[in-house]
């Protein structure tokens, strides 16, 4: 009933609509006027509308969202490298918010300034090869300038020496997360996605002797001011395991190993004075993966030396694990 | 043309040659599957808002299934997000948008009687008349649409047991997607071999209008992008169906090791995204095109710099080549190559910047005519440069850490090309209107569209920056399971009222549209005194254009308020005075 109620509601309002444009069409022709030409008062009105609208409150609604909106912006960094991107992201953003408000004023102005009046015309000015090389050349200078800097942080991320960090592979799956520590070693015993069986979650291979001091744990916990490389894997599709507390980000791929080196430098505890009670630092998926994607998180903490070794200590090695799961 | 040609309703409405009545065809077909897209993303946006709250339009739209008491369901959510994204990205700005204006403009502006191949051109508009009914009868099936984004990386598009959309749903996307390219190549070889070969008497290359050029090289990025979808597509059909293992490797699902070794999901996402990253050009080139013509005329003044325009166009297009790997920073591929990928994505802004300084220079000292049309333009500027300028921050390899897939992206890429374009879209279907159907638009509602657009949109999408900025990942059904995402309501309650104004005042413009059609004031053969060829031609539809000789082309296209001239416009068909300098 209400169905049919909202289709007549809908059609007698199209209907009324119909017959108000017919009137208005009707009148002018009476008058012999066109009422679509465009006439100097709608130029001075629209004009007018869009320096107010597309300059003033537009830049002030834009300042206005960063006032307000701004304290949503994830707070500064808790990684060394996170520092070199939270620079980079404040010199790119000072030039884009330059730009940004040089640009839209004079669009804005120039609109308003040079709306048709009294059939004023227009400059005859097709071309200026001298203003055509200024907003070519200074635009490359100014970007070889935010390319070179871009890429000298991304080489010093992606290329760093990785033989000191702590090695811990966070492994994917719909929708959990899983980590292994590499133990005493510091390395990984292999996987095989065959050997998925039980107790075993992510396929270690147990023959190979690096397996042996595996830890398999579902939270992972970091030593401060240490470094520590990421190893990814997936089970099923792609996910992307996104900190973004600490700038990192990579996606987990089957069929491939993937990898982030980082060394956090806040503790949780310190971040907990810093930004309330319930922060955490948390893992996040960010590559559509299923139904629960939106909600495929772990914990990961960053504490002191003597913590973790206490709470790494109370882990069991996984070939123990196995054994009494058997 | 033979003079003693005889329509009848189905040769004039249905199975039409004529590349207006095809350019008709597109526009109505996008314009409704605009309107289903649209309506989509008000579905979930409600959703976003307001999580797991009940709204007795979700059950009414979708049903019990997909939305029990009126709670939408996650796995329609993410359907309805596919879908979103497919059809608005190529159904509304690929097919709507290059289809209707391509056809439209490029026999009128260059002086041909008609496409090089009518019967292509028809079996363009046809192969995607299959394709949308194929994509809108997959919304239907019992598994749900295709789910895993518009963009399908495998394996959750190749795995019904990873999410119930890649089942059916998934196989009829593809299918719709292979008939779309079918679509998509006709209609491109068809753009080519018209510019190229049937331009009129004196219409050289660089007489050429904007419009054209950027029709013309967007087919051309059409044509060397879209067979790689195809193949990408293909493989991904062979994956689900006949067992092959190209994207697929080492996969656990429900506890079961399947078959596939030694493939590699990357690889899709290399193919997917050479394709990928030119449509977004292909999307592009065409608003520029249209808004460099609208701007031109209602500033009363050439466009500023029109080698440089072409050379822009030209840069951009090539380049949007060797940028793909920007979407796959994070994929783990070399480093250095991502550094390539950083290097050639941000030389974009080189030529995009000469586009924005040209058009504000083509503004100064104008004498500005405030057209719906033109009003769109200007807007396009304005979105131009805010998505643009985001551009800089997604491209940097070591920025794009932390705000890849974030709301940051979506703003980013809604504002400079989903609004942008479609700015440019309704710029040029204002200014052409009275072209296609002799006929005006109404300008009140012009204008109320336009301001009200205007408005939300910026509404709609501004925001998203601060969400992204906030870490909040895309394509989360609710972000209320994070408790770092909790304060976040308040942006996305002003997006959400922002989309439902916005998605509402569309309505408005599709009244006007049809109205028009039908009831719109009849129109003056040059309304909008205007250069290009298409106003030499009579008002009245005619197969062929010009009813006798075809015009002769002696300047270029943009000879408006030329010192000397009695009026502050000459037609590219009026011969240069004794004495008179081509620009």
């Amino acid at each position: 009933m209400t169905n049919i109620l909202i289709i007549v509601v809908v059609f007698l309002i199209v209907i009324t609509l119909v017959q108000l444009l017919r009137v208005g069409d009707l009148l002018s022709e009476i008058k012999n006027v066109d009422n679509n030409k465009v006439t100097d008062k709608d130029n001075n009105a629209q004009a007018f509308l869009f320096f107010m609208i597309g300059g003033v409150i537009y830049l002030a609604l834009v300042l206005w969202q960063f006032k307000y909106w701004g304290i949503h912006i994830l707070p500064p960094a808790s990684s060394v490298h996170g520092e070199t991107i939270d620079t980079l992201m404040d010199v790119t953003m000072s030039l884009i918010i330059f730009v940004f408000f040089i640009t839209q004023p004079l669009l804005a102005w120039f609109t308003y300034r040079y709306r048709r009046t009294k059939n004023k015309a227009a400059l005859y000015y097709p071309h200026n090869n001298k203003l055509e090389l200024i907003w070519t050349i200074v635009p490359t200078i100014v970007l070889t300038g935010i390319i070179l800097y871009g890429l000298s942080v991304w080489n010093n991320i992606t290329m760093s020496d990785n033989s000191e960090a702590t090695v811990v592979e966070v492994y994917a799956k719909q929708f959990n997360w899983t980590a292994r520590y590499s133990g005493d070693d510091n390395t990984l015993g292999k996987a095989d996605f065959r050997k998925v069986k039980g107790a075993n979650v992510l396929g270690v291979n147990m023959e190979d002797p690096f397996s042996k001091d595996d830890k398999i744990t579902n939270e992972v916990h970091l030593v401060v001011n240490k470094p520590v490389l990421l190893i990814f894997r997936s089970q099923d599709v792609i996910h992307s395991a996104f900190l973004p507390h600490f700038r990192v980000q990579m996606n987990c791929v089957p069929g491939m190993i993937t990898q982030f080196a980082f060394t956090p430098n806040q503790t949780t505890a310190e971040m907990k004075i810093q930004e309330g009670e319930d922060f955490e630092f948390t893992l996040l998926c960010n590559k559509i993966c299923g139904i629960a994607h939106y909600n495929m998180q772990m914990k990961f903490i960053v504490e002191t030396q003597e913590e973790y070794d206490a709470w790494l200590a109370s882990k069991a090695n996984l070939s123990e694990k196995l054994l009494t799961s058997k | 043309m033979s003079e003693d040609h005889k329509e009848t309703f189905i040769t004039k409405y249905i199975f039409c040659q004529d590349h207006k009545m095809i350019a008709k065809q597109f526009l109505i077909t996008g314009m409704l599957m605009g309107i289903v897209g649209m309506v989509m993303s008000l579905l979930f946006r409600l959703q976003l808002s307001n999580p797991g709250e009940s709204f007795a339009v979700l059950e009414w739209f979708l049903g019990e299934k997909w939305a029990p008491d009126g709670v939408l369901d996650p796995n329609m959510y993410l359907a309805l997000v596919t879908m979103h994204g497919t059809i608005l990205v190529f159904w509304v700005l690929t097919a709507g948008l290059t289809g209707t204006f391509a056809n439209f403009l490029i026999p009128l502006q260059i002086g041909a009687r008609d496409m090089a191949s009518g019967f292509l051109n028809m079996l363009s508009y046809w192969f995607f008349f299959g394709a949308t009914i194929v994509m809108i009868c997959s919304l239907f099936v019992e598994s749900g649409p295709a789910s895993a984004g518009w963009t399908v990386y495998p394996p959750l598009s190749a795995l019904p047991e990873a999410i119930p959309g890649s089942g059916f749903g998934q196989d009829l996307w593809l299918v719709g997607m292979a008939l779309f390219i079918v679509s998509s190549l006709l209609g491109g070889l068809n753009y080519i071999v018209t510019v190229l070969n049937l331009r009129t008497l004196g219409m050289s290359m660089m007489r050429l209008p904007l419009t054209i050029w950027a029709l013309f090289i967007t087919a051309i990025i059409g044509v060397l992008s879209f067979p790689v979808l195809f193949a990408c597509a293909l493989l991904l059909i062979f994956d689900r169906s006949f067992g092959t293992s190209f994207y697929l490797s080492d996969i656990i699902l429900n506890g079961e090791a399947l078959h596939n070794t030694g493939g590699s999901p990357i690889l899709f996402e290399h193919l997917f995204w050479f394709l990928g990253h030119p449509e977004v050009y292909i999307i592009l080139l065409p608003a520029l095109g249209l808004v460099s013509e609208v701007i031109s005329v209602n500033s009363r003044k050439p466009i500023f710099g029109y080698k440089a325009m072409v050379g822009a166009l030209i840069a951009i297009a090539f380049l949007s080549f060797i940028v793909w790997g920007h979407h796959m920073f994070i994929t783990g591929m070399d480093p250095f190559l991502g550094s390539v990928f950083t290097f050639t994505t941000l030389l974009i802004a080189i030529p995009s910047g000469v586009k924005v300084f040209n058009y504000l220079t083509t503004l100064w000292k104008a004498s500005i005519r405030f057209t719906p049309a033109m009003l769109f333009a200007i807007g396009f500027i304005s979105t131009f440069i805010t998505g643009g300028l985001t551009g800089l921050v997604l491209g940097d390899s070591a920025l794009d850490i932390n705000v890849h897939d974030t709301y940051f992206v979506v703003g980013h890429f809604h504002i400079v090309m989903g609004i942008s374009a479609i700015y440019g879209m309704f710029a040029g279907v204002y200014h052409w209107f009275p072209k296609m159907y002799g006929r005006m638009m109404n300008k009140k509602l012009g204008y109320i569209h336009f301001w009200i657009t205007f408005i939300s949109a910026y509404g709609v999408f501004f925001p998203m920056h601060f969400l992204g900025l906030a870490g909040l990942p895309r394509r989360y059904y609710t972000n209320s399971e994070f408790p770092m995402f909790d304060n976040l309501t308040d942006i996305n309650d002003v997006i959400t009222f922002f989309a439902i104004i916005g998605g509402l005042i569309q309505l408005i413009f599709v009244f006007n549209f049809f109205y028009s059609i039908f009831k719109g004031r009849k129109t003056v053969q040059n309304p909008w005194k205007s250069n290009t060829l298409e106003w030499t031609a009579p008002i009245e539809r005619m197969h062929g254009n010009w009813p006798g000789e075809i015009p002769e082309v002696h300047r270029w296209a943009y000879d408006y308020s030329k010192p000397g001239a009695e009026e502050d416009f000459i037609a590219q068909n009026i011969p240069l005075k004794e004495g008179e300098t081509e620009h």
